[in-house]
């Protein structure tokens, strides 16, 4: 019995403790922020940079923003758009959430955009995801993106590729929503200048086996336009040249990353010069990009080489999150108004360039076009051979003409004659 | 041990089949139904099958929205309740029939497309428009037609080559969904497949959904409990347990697999819709092999000698897949599918027959006289 008591009595006393030592962590206000990104399925690892992308940019201003304590809630989605919604929906209705970050993948920014829509009281800023239809059709108005989308990535690639003569290629690219947008980003002008896209091939992603592709490659073309990622993109590379393809090529913002420059077949010295386009470019001259490169690489000892165009994106979002905060002094009240009007006038020197938004609350920024390039000790990397700053949603096109030519897709843009 | 059982049935079901066997000791799952004067029929009956703890478990689901936050009634309750049902036609087939197949949930994704298809999404160059209630009748009658399909090609093999062999068919029905554009619109699939306004109810809301879903896995569950004391559940069981007496007896073996398999669609289609409804969209991901996979952890989960395991594995998944993030703060939240596969591994290594079994061990280790022994379990 007696020793019940003290059980009891020590419990109470253990709880009180703990209570009191809560309470004192609370003190210091605490703003949870949700922070979703892919920490499962195929984009694991670029999911887990994301994240360190984001964390940077908190650890940058110690933790705080608006004079209180920032608390990430993250989640985690496996790239289905389904399940970022469930993971959006958790922090936002479970875990309260204000201002919820994310996600990383195109569908998946339309899916949260579409929930956004259902919580007007909640702001909700994008990762990395990069579909033009989140911002462009339908937009929802508490859903912010900083960073530019994948058509925005690829416009000057078209000029830049006419200005090395390729005026016929043959596209190949997979056949799903980013790369639709970067091959309308590439077309737009390529197009409009007199370049012709003489066939499109879109191929599943996860193709294994191009050769029905590179038997239909046309003899008379200057140039390929190679719009995939990852694996996609070695496969690719190394039956084009066991089939004897001989053509220079022109990259997708994702095709032309450290995986192609690593490739060791026969055929590695004709990527020298193959031209791409991003919003980002590893070796960037610029002051601002060397201090966001050497922070990275300090905190993050089990990071990459190198920050990955996702812990960019995330760097740049979550950091307009945290500076409109401070902006506001941390003031989310009537249904965060101030709040938003301080996101809206959003604009800073990121590590690659400006950050702005337009009225559909998207970003206009530099896009950075690169040639494959060889270094001293003999490494590849992408040189970056002009910046194009300021590029709009609709790709330097007057509106009216944008919404003439419509979204990016299969069979938009045209120019086969 | 049901043997006993479906002889008894088959002699009042089947008996210009089959010469009546002498009769063995008749094990009555329920008693039969005593016709005392003064009590009608139907509450003899009533009272006869509807337990306290029935009317408990109703109670709780029916005021669950009312104290639940939008959160908990949305996405775990409904949730829980429509993956439940697409299980609970796994635990049909699988529990009462003998046949795991790994294709319910391409089945629930066949309606989901096909109501997107048949009726409004964001797609406007495919989707008919039709009106709700035409596309989802639509919806249900291919998917039962699929699955019947499914089935029919399935039932020639037994055991893991059925999973061999209904695994491929999702895999196949997946890769078809996301390289077709003109019909199934690819990798993108369908967005803003919305759930409809009934006479101002806007089942897009948590708590109408809620009851919605509600509705549906009620019915799912007295239907499945009343059609495995059938005549034809328990042939079925019979079936299962042992084809080839079955056949010797007269019964339809593979006739009686394809019809199990048809009942499971209509399970299943029913939870595909509710799906698409609950995500507002559907895309090859909805029924990736994980999603497949994810309907048999729960089968499993659950436990599959009855079909309330269909319902208690779809809640402790939904809840494991909600707040296992919140379990890690310490430790990384980057590593909480560990605690996910962690807490699958001990509930299937401490007991094969999942939460079920679990819950029957504890009740005969507590009262050793209970009839908690598997026959009965399997008989309700």
């Amino acid at each position: 019995m007696r020793v019940t008591k003290r059980v009891w009595a020590r419990s109470v006393l253990g709880l009180a403790a703990s209570v009191a030592v809560l309470g004192t962590a609370w003190a210091q206000e605490t703003l949870k922020i949700g922070l979703l990104a892919t920490l499962e399925g195929p984009f694991a690892v670029p999911g887990q940079d994301s994240m360190r992308g984001a964390d940077l940019a908190l650890k940058q201003k110690n933790g705080m923003a608006g004079g209180k304590k920032i608390e990430f809630v993250k989640v985690s989605s496996d790239a289905t758009p389904d399940k970022a919604v469930a993971a959006t929906r958790k922090a936002v209705e479970q875990d309260k959430v204000p201002i919820m970050i994310g996600p990383l993948s195109g569908d998946e920014g339309i899916a949260v955009k579409n929930y956004a829509k259902t919580q007007p009281n909640i702001t909700f800023i994008n990762g990395s995801s990069g579909a033009q239809a989140t911002t462009l059709s339908d937009p929802s108005p508490n859903f912010y993106r900083f960073n530019t989308e994948g058509a925005q990535w690829m416009v000057g690639l078209g000029e830049h590729a006419l200005s090395k003569g390729y005026k016929k290629t043959f596209l190949i690219a997979e056949d799903y929503g980013f790369p639709y947008s970067q091959v309308q980003g590439f077309m737009a002008s390529y197009c409009a200048k007199g370049g012709k896209v003489v066939d499109k091939a879109w191929v599943p992603l996860g193709t294994k086996d191009y050769a029905s592709v590179i038997a239909k490659i046309p003899k008379d073309i200057d140039a390929l336009v190679v719009v995939l990622g990852g694996s996609d993109a070695v496969n690719f590379l190394t039956q084009y040249e066991q089939a004897g393809g001989d053509k220079p090529m022109i990259g997708g913002s994702i095709t032309v990353d450290q995986t192609v420059l690593n490739y060791k077949g026969k055929r590695r010295e004709s990527l020298l010069g193959t031209a791409s386009a991003g919003p980002m470019a590893d070796s960037i001259d610029s002051p601002e990009w060397k201090a966001f490169v050497a922070d990275y690489k300090a905190t993050f000892k089990d990071g990459f080489p190198s920050p990955s165009l996702f812990a960019y994106l995330y760097y740049i979002n979550t950091k307009a999150t945290l500076d409109a905060l401070d902006a506001v002094k941390g003031d989310l009240s009537n249904g965060q108004k101030a709040y938003r009007e301080a996101l809206q006038k959003t604009n800073f020197k990121g590590p690659a360039g400006e950050v702005k938004i337009d009225a559909n609350r998207n970003g206009v920024g530099t896009t950075y076009i690169t040639e494959v390039t060889k270094a001293a000790d003999g490494s590849f990397y992408n040189k970056v051979v002009r910046t194009v700053p300021n590029i709009s949603q609709t790709l330097g096109l007057p509106e009216a003409d944008f919404k003439k030519m419509g979204l990016g897709s299969r069979d938009v843009p045209d120019c086969r004659k | 041990m049901s043997a006993a059982y479906w002889r008894r049935a088959m002699n009042t079901a089947a008996a210009s089949a089959v010469r009546p066997l002498p009769t063995a000791p008749v094990a009555t799952a329920g008693a039969p139904i005593d016709g005392s004067a003064g009590t009608p029929r139907w509450l003899a009956w009533l009272m006869q099958h509807i337990a306290w703890r029935h009317v408990l478990v109703l109670l709780g689901v029916l005021l669950y929205p009312f104290v639940a936050t939008p959160f908990f009634t949305y996405q775990i309750g409904a949730q829980a309740l429509a993956l439940g049902l697409i299980a609970l036609s796994l635990t049909f087939l699988g529990g009462y029939g003998g046949m795991v197949s790994l294709a319910q949930m391409t089945v629930a994704g066949m309606a989901g497309y096909m109501v997107a298809i048949f009726g409004s999404s964001s797609a406007a160059a495919i989707s008919l428009g039709w009106p709700w209630w035409l596309a989802v009748a639509v919806a249900i009658v291919i998917a039962v037609v699929f699955g019947t399909l499914v089935g029919w090609l399935s039932v020639r093999t037994e055991g893991i080559y059925t999973i061999m062999i209904t695994l491929a068919i999702g895999v196949a029905f997946f890769y078809l969904a996301q390289q077709n554009y003109t019909l199934f619109n690819g990798f993108q699939g369908f967005n803003k497949v919305f759930a409809p306004s009934v006479l101002e109810l806007d089942f897009r809301e948590p708590v109408p959904f809620y009851f919605l879903t509600l509705g549906c896995a009620l019915a799912g569950y007295a239907f499945v409990k009343l059609l495995v004391r059938a005549p034809f559940g328990a042939a079925l069981q019979g079936i299962r347990d042992n084809p080839r007496r079955m056949r010797a007896l007269g019964f339809d073996v593979t006739a009686h697999r394809v019809a199990a398999y048809a009942v499971a669609a209509l399970l299943a289609a029913v939870g595909g819709v509710l799906m698409v409804w609950y995500n507002a969209r559907i895309s090859p991901g909805t029924m990736n092999t994980a999603a497949m996979i994810n309907i048999l952890i729960i089968a499993v989960l659950g436990g599959m000698r009855h079909p309330i395991g269909a319902f208690i594995g779809a809640i402790v998944f939904v809840l494991v897949q909600n707040f296992a993030i919140d379990l890690l703060g310490a430790v990384g939240r980057e590593r909480f599918n560990l605690v996910i596969g962690g807490v699958f591994l001990a509930i299937v290594l401490f007991s094969p027959d999942g939460l079920l079994g679990l819950w029957a061990k504890l009740r005969s280790r507590l009262d050793p006289q209970s009839p908690t022994s598997n026959q009965r379990r399997r008989l309700q």
